[in-house]
């Protein structure tokens, strides 16, 4: 193999790749990224088993071919070279060694056998639909929060997306829940996706999807088989695992009752919540919401160092009432929001509260409360 | 090394003594407490004489002039043994059966933890009412600072502490030795010295050559290997250590060397210091035979689960990770740990976690101990959250609220899961009726 390439295209590609590769392993080939040369482009693949994502660049081939090199090694290389320059990749007869030079930089790294390195098969695929890119990121940024990193509930360690009907429309929707808070968030249907059954992205795969859809003007190619997914957002192919498991009925904990309205503008609310839970001793204290008509009074009580309250003027004309939240499960539902108000829909202070998006009729959240 | 001095009292009458008489001139006692330091000295270590078997033959007459082993079952080890056992050779940490062999006649008593706790708690809360000051080290075992209390107790710490033995001894039923010093390290040999009943004191002038012909694994943090380690070098009174200088001993055996130096010159800073709070809960079982099956494994773990539970409610705690301990017949341990998302104090929770761990050890392999055990306290306001899809959960934890209402009202087995019913204590099979 011996390719050419421009520094900024091949660093660009191995950034997006070798993020999936693990610091740790103890497989050594899943260490490595996998060098294809062929045509007019250098394709390279990374994958930790689970998720594999791989990108392809335009390259000058001057021999066809391919190996594995570690892949941080060979990113953190190519992130150290001079902006503009060219790199050469040549791989030695033997197929033991390859060279990267650019300018009177000179590396040798060794390589592994291109043949040892697992290819995950992704079988037939039965769904195909696409979604732009600015879509994907809001179904993903409105619910990763909210992903349990608990392993018991491994059901529940990705986004749950799925295909609903809502106000008899059918919708694209995604869920993600801890058990202590639930967030929502679904778009129109895209064509082909009506049918599909429902599919859980693991954590890691949701993180990497994320980075990958910051160009707006690309769309996101989805394809489901069974236990697969594969998007393609231009030159990148992601393919992943999905959770094998079955997502709770959620619905069933979403509140429909929940009568007891309040409104209250959005930085107002975060600020005074962020300042009460000061005196938490450790983040994710409970903090103390009383309604009555037209204010909300926040409390922290900290037994080790003090209290704290604050008093903001809010839209309420229900019963008064008394409920706890975890501060941060608050702030990070609050942070989501697009709109200038946050809406609250309660029924009691052992009830999920419902907390809606004033700007976003499509995104919904649930917040379990605390005992205060 | 109680030498006739100027100040003294009976242990029995309190009355001063004057003389070197043998016997007490008011009541005839011949126990006294006699040294020239006597009236200088505050820092004390109080051990409770055989306490296990103390309070068995304090709650049975009958067996008070028998040979008493406290200890596990067909297995198991001697737990305490009473100072007759002793005469026989028997000895605490002893295996059953070699105590068995040395003292065919003892009367074998399983031990009650509860009712040992309770009265430990009893002479831990007499031993508050001297000083604030108390470090206790096991349930039977503490120290004492008493400097500053003669105002308190209008008496000296060594009157009050010999009091306090005697009032031991009357309310309690059972008897405490005493050793009083100026240092942990040297209140702690003293109150070895005389047991039982004893009253030792050891004072600074004496320290030196009090502690010069004892052997070097009487220092503390000498075990067996050290000890070995010394002999090598040919060290074998602490004697030897008071000639040598610090830096040669920290050169050689590090910060231990340091302990050394200090130690064998009787130079002892710790301070006395009330525990701090417990760092886990665990609850323990050794099996009277090897199991390696689900059906008598889980009711064992689930027993087990219930009773760290009730602790940590009762101390109004939670904890986050969830501990398992398997011992297999070879004594090898094996422990696993999990953590949850979320601190818990329920038996269902930890019951649970426990569960997924010994699931992957049932594997054929025969295990003779048993244990679960929450660690990584949090606030208790923080357990068990309300949780928005484990509804299953809730209605469990639910459940268990209800059972410990119950439970509270009308006893412990009053209200069971069938994890446990019909089973023996902790979860184990019931005993046959030879065993």
């Amino acid at each position: 193999m011996r390719v050419t390439l421009e520094r900024a295209n091949l660093l660009k590609s191995l950034n997006h790749v070798h993020r999936v590769v693990e610091r740790r392993n103890t497989i050594p080939i899943l260490s490595n990224v996998l060098l294809n040369a062929e045509g007019a482009s250098l394709e390279m693949k990374a994958t930790d088993l689970d998720l594999e994502i791989t990108e392809a660049t335009p390259a000058q081939i001057e021999q066809a071919g391919a190996t594995t090199v570690p892949a941080h090694l060979l990113y953190d290389i190519v992130r150290k070279l001079p902006d503009g320059s060219e790199v050469m990749l040549s791989v030695d007869p033997e197929g033991s060694t390859m060279t990267v030079a650019s300018g009177r930089s000179n590396f040798k790294l060794q390589c592994l056998p291109q043949s040892d390195f697992p290819q995950l098969a992704a079988g037939e695929f039965s769904h195909t639909f696409r979604l732009d890119s600015a879509t994907m990121r809001r179904l993903i940024e409105r619910t990763q929060f909210a992903i349990s990193t608990e392993e018991t509930r491994y059901y529940l360690n990705g986004i749950f997306i799925h295909s609903a009907e809502n106000d008899g429309k059918i919708v694209l929707r995604a869920v993600a829940t801890d058990g202590h808070r639930l967030a929502r968030c679904e778009t129109e249907a895209p064509d082909g996706s009506e049918n599909m059954p429902g599919i859980i992205i693991p954590r890691k795969t949701v993180g990497e999807l994320q980075k990958l859809v910051d160009n707006p003007d690309v769309a996101v190619i989805i394809e489901l088989s069974d236990s697969k997914i594969r998007m393609t957002i231009g030159a990148v192919v992601l393919t992943s695992k999905l959770i094998d498991g079955t997502f709770p009925d959620y619905q069933r904990v979403i509140p429909q009752g929940n009568d007891k309205a309040m409104q209250v503008e959005r930085k107002t609310f975060t600020d005074a919540v962020d300042r009460v839970s000061t005196v938490s001793s450790e983040r994710g204290r409970a903090v103390k919401l009383a309604l009555s008509d037209g204010t909300l009074t926040l409390s922290v009580n900290n037994p080790d160092s003090g209290s704290a309250t604050e008093e903001l003027a809010v839209s309420y004309d229900a019963d008064p009432m008394e409920i706890g939240f975890n501060a941060r499960y608050l702030l990070d539902i609050a942070n989501q929001l697009s709109g200038s108000d946050v809406k609250f829909l309660l029924a009691d202070a052992g009830s999920p509260t419902l907390i809606e998006d004033t700007n976003d009729a499509l995104a919904l959240y649930v917040l379990m409360p605390m005992r205060v | 090394m109680a030498q006739s001095g100027t100040f003294g009292f009976c242990r029995d009458c309190m009355t001063p003594r004057t003389n070197s008489a043998r016997r007490c001139i008011k009541c005839g006692s011949p126990r006294k407490a006699e040294h020239p330091e006597l009236n200088e000295l505050s820092i004390a270590h109080i051990d409770c004489d055989a306490f296990f078997a103390s309070v068995e033959k304090r709650d049975n007459p009958d067996i008070r002039d028998k040979p008493v082993i406290v200890g596990g079952g067909k297995r198991g080890v001697v737990s305490t043994c009473c100072y007759i056992a002793r005469t026989y050779g028997v000895r605490s940490a002893m295996p059953a059966f070699k105590a068995m062999e040395l003292c065919p006649d003892a009367v074998v008593i399983k031990p009650d933890g509860e009712k040992y706790a309770r009265v430990g708690r009893q002479v831990r809360a007499m031993m508050e009412e001297l000083t604030p000051s108390v470090e206790p080290i096991s349930i039977d075992e503490a120290f004492l600072d008493l400097s500053g209390t003669e105002k308190l107790h209008k008496d000296t710490p060594a009157r009050t502490l010999a009091k306090f033995a005697k009032r031991v001894e009357d309310e309690v039923g059972i008897s405490v030795s005493v050793g009083l010093s100026y240092c942990k390290y040297l209140a702690k040999i003293a109150s070895d010295f005389e047991k039982p009943r004893g009253f030792s004191v050891i004072g600074k002038a004496e320290a030196l050559s009090f502690l010069a012909d004892k052997p070097v694994k009487m220092i503390w943090g000498v075990g067996p290997s050290f000890e070995r380690t010394l002999h090598s070098d040919g060290i074998k009174l602490i004697g030897q250590l008071q000639e040598m200088d610090e830096g040669t001993l920290m050169k050689r055996y590090g910060t231990m060397g340091q302990r050394l130096f200090n130690l064998s010159r009787g130079i002892d800073h710790r301070t006395i210091k009330q525990r701090g709070a417990a760092k886990s809960v665990s609850h323990e079982t050794t099996f009277n035979e090897d199991h390696a099956t689900a059906d008598v494994l889980v009711p064992v773990l689930r027993a087990l689960s219930e009773k760290v539970s009730a602790r940590l409610k009762q101390k109004n705690i939670a904890g986050r990770t969830i501990v398992l301990k398997l011992k297999d017949k070879e004594f090898k341990s094996i422990t696993r740990n999990k953590q949850l998302s979320d601190p818990t104090q329920l038996a269902d929770r930890i019951f649970r976690t426990a569960m997924t761990m010994l699931e992957k050890e049932i594997n054929g392999t025969k295990y003779r101990l048993l244990g679960v055990g929450v660690s990584d306290f949090a606030d208790s306001q923080r357990a068990d959250p309300l949780d928005l899809i484990d509804i299953d959960g809730t209605r469990r934890a639910e459940m268990e609220r209800a059972m410990d209402k119950l439970r509270g009202k009308f006893g412990d087995r009053a209200v069971e899961t069938g994890y446990t019913f019909g089973t023996g204590s902790r979860g184990k099979p019931k005993r046959k009726e030879n065993d």
